[in-house]
């Protein structure tokens, strides 16, 4: 039988509260010997699951130490898959340590470094792309590698390996089909067909590595630009997203020369947004250079606001249609309450969308002059919580490779989709193709733990400073 | 009644195909051997289709001829037909296939087995196995007393009894039944309980195995109908032709002393007037209609699962090909059904050429008790039955070559165990035989199972023209392979070695003479000195082109066979590298071993479905735990964090 680890979760420094956790077959009966329950007397094994309940921990003399609340977790709905109870109670070092003492000469031994996340991952509740990143959160040096391992926590980097490998496990599937039963597989045709797809594959590959390569920087929220001519109301749109006169608003066209940046929050969704110059041509240098620090920002924006004003007829839009196009965009159809001459139908004319359902393109009426009337803001609001959550802005999707064992089997299972694309040039049979795809596969599956190593268990106990 | 009683070694079940290789292998060893069948003139019948060999079958065949199998030799002696098929494709799906004359094939294996010493035929039907129990002593100390307690650890083989009463002793029983357990066959409405061709089935011994605590299940196969040959119109089809030079399936087959004259084979389609036929009769099939409770096999399929799985197909291929030399009835490749009689007849008469045809004999689908051969080691004996093995479609296969590569590897086996010796296990990076025999205990299979070239993830390693290379040691330390035909895969390995090696360490420099010889060729210039084997990789020259700028090759032509394996080494020698490394990696899983006795009771963190699994299965290895459907990664890995625990 496993013993029952416990450990101080929370750092130990003084604090809010402090966390112990228990865990393993004997956490319930272990707490049970400590924890007066100020409501029920029954034992936590007989309290339902994910439950919390207030009462006092006493050492073994019954002296009380702390009152606390405690959250029963049954096996397997807890984060080791064991019975789990978790002791909050008030944050001071010592009292902290008394808890945990007491909970210790109850039979729990002192948890090593990264036990809880082992036993997760023994009992399946973790794979190995996602313990790891718990330990790289634990040891994380900056909020930036946090929020990195975070992700991959969360599992985002096992879905996007997931993704590809099940890419290529369709390939493999599909040769070793044909193979088999050419009656009425045909492979006519599939190696330009593969050509294409392996360059798909390649190129996220390649993205993947890089970000391990220059650990970019990613800010937290949607890089958002609004973008538009002069005093088509930009400035105003910012202001009331922001719901103050952050940006000067005058009806001098071309009165915002730079771009102010800003975080806001737009019902849960966070969005780093800008507000930029007008576009238009001008000699003034200032509000030249201003532009092009529009244009530039809009180039690398997930999101674009593009204000329109609705009132007058569109005109020199190539420039910013040109960048619009490439991009997820929400055009306002602004100053909606005077008399409209642009209408939905030109803005798809202009930017030639015949199909006025593309969902990374909307359009919305708004107006900025009043704020408490007619904005649309609620449609906006919808608009970008449908854009969202349907996937089609990301939350900045850019994944960083933490880890140097990862980053490795991203490289062998890149150079093996390479040799893939040879064979495809130098005119192999296709059976030829699935002993690269093979590799590539089972490189991936060592990033998530879908591949069975030999050496995995060096890595765990390394990893791990375990056993011993 | 006075009881006869007999002693022998070996007792096997069945002589079809894996029967034969069996009984064959035991005798060859020395071990007394008796092969029972319900009837003598069924000895390697070939009751479906008329062909040995074929996509990864014919690597069988290779595979079984290098380990001392009988299944080449005998097809070398009968076919009527050769043709290496994908000869247009990578050399890891080359596969050969002949036509067999069915009669000539069952005669000739009939007598090889007659006038094989130690071995007896015997045609009666076994219908029931004899055990004894065997018991696990416990002691336990207590108070400085101690108590025993038994508990069953298993059962022993001890002999058979036939329907007649006679007793056969033995060591070690072999099943090796086929179609013939409780079988039945279906033509529609029309139900017979015989075994395949009307042969007398055999209904005692499914009883016997349960007793034994052997679970059965039923499968089911077909086979389409056979046409008067007079009545078929081939000027409406494709002439399929042998090749030019016959290759053989065994090495030690003279390849002179087989080319002669082949037979035609022809090529036709169904249409969408035999689609609707089949169709708008699907209410009277057996299978749709609900009267098989048999799974049948998803790569072989009748025509009426072809229809309904594949219904936007206009037309599906029907190959017609003769069943002998001395007979008017010709096989309809590709059209098995269990269709009622008169919509079979209405239905071949929409093919082109079939518009006329008569049937001899109606397509039927045949149902049969098997086993999940989950219950079977590696060895294929069973898991708790000390000396009963089993091979061929009794395991859950189907087809000739399947049956044969089984009945070989039990039998090789149950002569290893009663030898004393190390059991045969073959894996999967090694030969298509291992990849079958892994497959077949490890996976949980729910339909026949058929040999594929996408099975053998190793596939560019296990070509058919290796064979004897990967193999035949294993067959000469067996004890199959005598010792001048293992000597000679050994000289042959040394020539490719130092063949390759001469080649890669040879080098031409880009003069006049040879940059004219590279035009010639259409091949681009040398840009510096290259070596021969790099010129060999180039896809537009071989071997035998370069012949005139290697000065150093050897007067004395190397054989064939030598050359081939040089050229391929060379020519995707980067993909070989590449396999190989998979391989080794493979390997090492192989290796962990699991103690036979490990409590996974006791592997905690085990999910109750993996512990299931690998309680049922009993894996040997690391590496077969993690091809068990049903164990995840993660539970492997868990596995390997307990063993290398126990170890510590």
């Amino acid at each position: 039988m496993q013993s029952t680890i416990a450990a101080i979760s929370t750092g130990l420094t003084e604090s809010g509260i402090s966390v112990i956790r228990v865990s393993g077959d004997e956490a319930f009966s272990i707490v049970d010997k400590c924890f007066l329950s100020k409501s029920l007397e029954k034992a936590l094994l007989k309290y339902s699951p994910n439950t919390v309940h207030l009462g006092f921990i006493a050492d073994n003399n019954d002296e009380i130490i702390d009152e606390a609340l405690v959250t029963v977790f049954k096996s397997p709905r807890s984060y080791t898959g064991e019975d789990t109870v978790e002791i909050s109670c008030h944050g001071g070092i010592l009292v902290t340590k008394r808890i945990l003492d007491t909970v210790l000469k109850n039979g729990a031994v002192l948890a090593e470094p990264g036990e809880f996340t082992k036993r997760a991952f023994l009992n399946g509740k973790l794979d190995l792309s996602e313990a790891e990143a718990v330990m790289d959160v634990i040891s994380s040096k900056n909020d930036l590698a946090l929020s990195a391992s975070v992700k991959n926590l969360n599992g985002a980097l096992s879905k996007r390996v997931r993704a590809i490998r099940q890419k290529i496990l369709d390939e493999l599937s599909f040769i070793e089909a044909a193979l088999d039963d050419p009656e009425h597989m045909s492979l006519d045709g599939y190696r330009d067909d593969l050509s294409d797809k392996l360059d798909g594959l390649i190129s996220e590959l390649k993205a993947l590595i890089s970000s391990a390569d220059n650990g970019k920087i990613v800010k937290e929220g949607i890089s958002t630009v609004i973008l538009g001519k002069p005093n088509a109301g930009k400035s105003s749109l910012l202001n009331i997203l922001l719901g103050e006169n952050r940006a000067i608003v005058t009806d001098i066209e071309g009165t915002t020369r730079d771009t102010l940046e800003e975080n806001i929050n737009i019902s849960g969704i966070s969005l780093n947004i800008a507000d930029t110059a007008g576009i238009r041509e001008s000699d003034n240098p200032i509000e030249k250079l201003g532009v092009e620090r529009a244009m530039e920002h809009a180039k690398n924006a997930d999101l674009i606001i593009y204000v329109v004003d609705a009132s007058k007829r569109l005109s020199d839009t190539e420039k910013i249609i040109d960048i619009v196009k490439r991009k997820k965009t929400i055009v306002l159809l602004n100053k909606s309450d005077l008399s409209t001459v642009v209408s939905e139908a030109d803005i798809y004319k202009a930017f030639g969308i015949d199909n006025n359902i593309t969902s990374g393109f909307r359009i919305i009426k708004t107006s900025t002059k009043d704020i408490s009337e007619n904005f649309g803001l609620e449609e906006f609001e919808a608009v970008l919580n449908d854009m969202f959550f349907g996937g089609i802005i990301g939350h900045n999707d850019e994944i960083m490779i933490t880890n140097m064992r990862h980053k490795e089997a991203l490289s062998s299972a890149l150079s093996s989709l390479k040799l893939v694309k040879k064979s495809i040039d130098d005119n192999m049979e296709e059976d030829f193709f699935s002993i690269d795809l093979m590799a590539a596969y089972a490189e991936l599956g060592k990033i998530i733990g879908e591949a069975v190593e030999e050496d995995l268990v060096e890595q765990i106990f390394s990893k791990f400073c375990m056993g011993k | 009644m006075a009881e006869i009683r007999e002693k022998v070694d070996v007792c096997v079940i069945g002589a079809g195909h894996a029967g034969c290789e069996a009984a064959l292998a035991c005798a060859r060893l020395g071990l007394e051997t008796v092969i029972f069948t319900v009837s003598v003139d069924s000895i390697a019948l070939m009751p479906c289709n008329p062909n040995i060999g074929g996509s990864s079958k014919g690597h069988l065949v290779r595979e079984l001829d290098a380990l001392g199998g009988e299944m080449g030799k005998n097809i070398d002696k009968t076919f009527i037909q050769s043709k290496m098929l994908n000869a247009s494709k990578g050399p890891a799906v080359h596969s050969l296939r002949a036509q067999a004359d069915k009669q000539d094939y069952s005669r000739s294996m009939r007598k090889v087995l007659e006038n094989q010493e130690h071995l007896t035929i015997k045609q009666a039907e076994v219908c029931e196995l004899l055990y004894e129990k065997i018991y696990d002593t416990d002691v336990t100390f207590n108070n400085g007393g101690s108590s025993e307690a038994t508990r069953e650890a298993g059962k022993l083989i001890t002999g058979v009894k036939t329907f007649t009463g006679t007793i056969y002793e033995c060591r070690a029983v072999i099943i090796c039944t086929g179609t013939y357990l409780n079988a039945r066959c279906l033509c529609g409405e029309a139900i017979t309980y015989t075994g395949p061709n009307g042969l007398m089935a055999a209904t005692h011994l499914s009883d016997s195995l349960k007793e034994l605590g052997v679970e059965l299940r039923r499968f089911k196969t077909g086979t389409p109908a056979r046409m008067d040959r007079r009545s078929l119109d081939f000027s409406k089809m494709e002439e399929q032709l042998g090749d030019e030079r016959i290759v053989p399936f065994s090495s030690s087959t003279d390849p002179d002393s087989i080319q002669k004259e082949q037979v035609k084979c022809y090529l036709t389609y169904t249409n969408e007037e035999t689609h609707r036929i089949i169709r708008d009769n699907l209410d009277r099939s057996p299978i749709y209609a609900g009267i098989i409770e048999g799974t049948g096999p998803r790569y072989c399929p009748s025509i009426e699962d072809k229809v309904v799985k594949f219904a936007d197909k206009k037309r599906h291929q029907i190959f017609i090909e003769p069943e002998g030399l001395y007979t008017n009835e010709m096989y309809l490749s590709g059209m098995s059904s269990s269709l009622p009689e008169d919509v079979q007849i209405r239905m071949y008469r929409t093919v082109p050429g079939l518009e006329n045809c008569r049937m001899v004999r109606n397509a039927y689908a045949i149902e049969y008790d098997c086993i999940n051969a989950k219950q079977l080691l590696p060895t294929l004996e069973f898991k708790n039955i000390s000396g009963l093995f089993a091979g061929g479609q009794f395991n859950g296969s189907s087809g000739y070559e399947e049956a044969a590569a089984q009945g070989l590897i039990a039998g090789i086996n149950a002569a290893m165990k009663l030898l004393n010796k190390e059991p045969l296990i073959l894996d999967r990076s090694e030969s298509y035989i291992g990849v079958l025999i892994d497959d077949l205990v490890t996976k949980d299979n729910r339909e026949p199972y058929r040999m594929m070239t996408s099975r053998a993830e190793y596939r560019l390693l296990l070509r058919q023209d290796n064979a004897d290379l990967r193999l035949r040691k294993y067959g000469y330390r067996i004890g199959l392979v005598a010792k001048d035909i293992y000597d000679k895969v050994v000289i042959k390995q040394r020539q490719i070695e130092d063949e390759v090696k001469r080649l890669k360490e040879t080098f031409v420099g880009a003069g006049k003479n040879v940059q004219a010889f590279m035009e010639a060729h259409k091949s681009s210039p040398l840009k510096t000195a290259t070596s021969l084997a790099e010129l060999i990789c180039r896809p537009e020259l071989s071997y035998e082109d370069i012949e005139e700028l290697d000065t150093g090759r050897s007067d004395i032509p190397l054989p064939c066979d030598v050359i081939e394996q040089v050229e391929i080494e060379i020519k995707y020698e980067g993909y070989i590298e590449r396999q190989q490394r998979q391989v080794e990696h493979f390997k090492k899983l192989e290796k962990k071993l699991i103690p036979s006795d490990i409590d996974y009771d006791d592997v905690k963190s085990l999910r109750l479905e993996a512990r299931q699994k690998l309680k049922e299965f009993k894996p040997i290895s690391i590496g077969q735990a993690s091809r068990i459907s049903g164990v995840s990664p993660a539970d492997v890995s868990v596995l390997l964090i307990y063993l290398e625990g126990k170890r510590a």
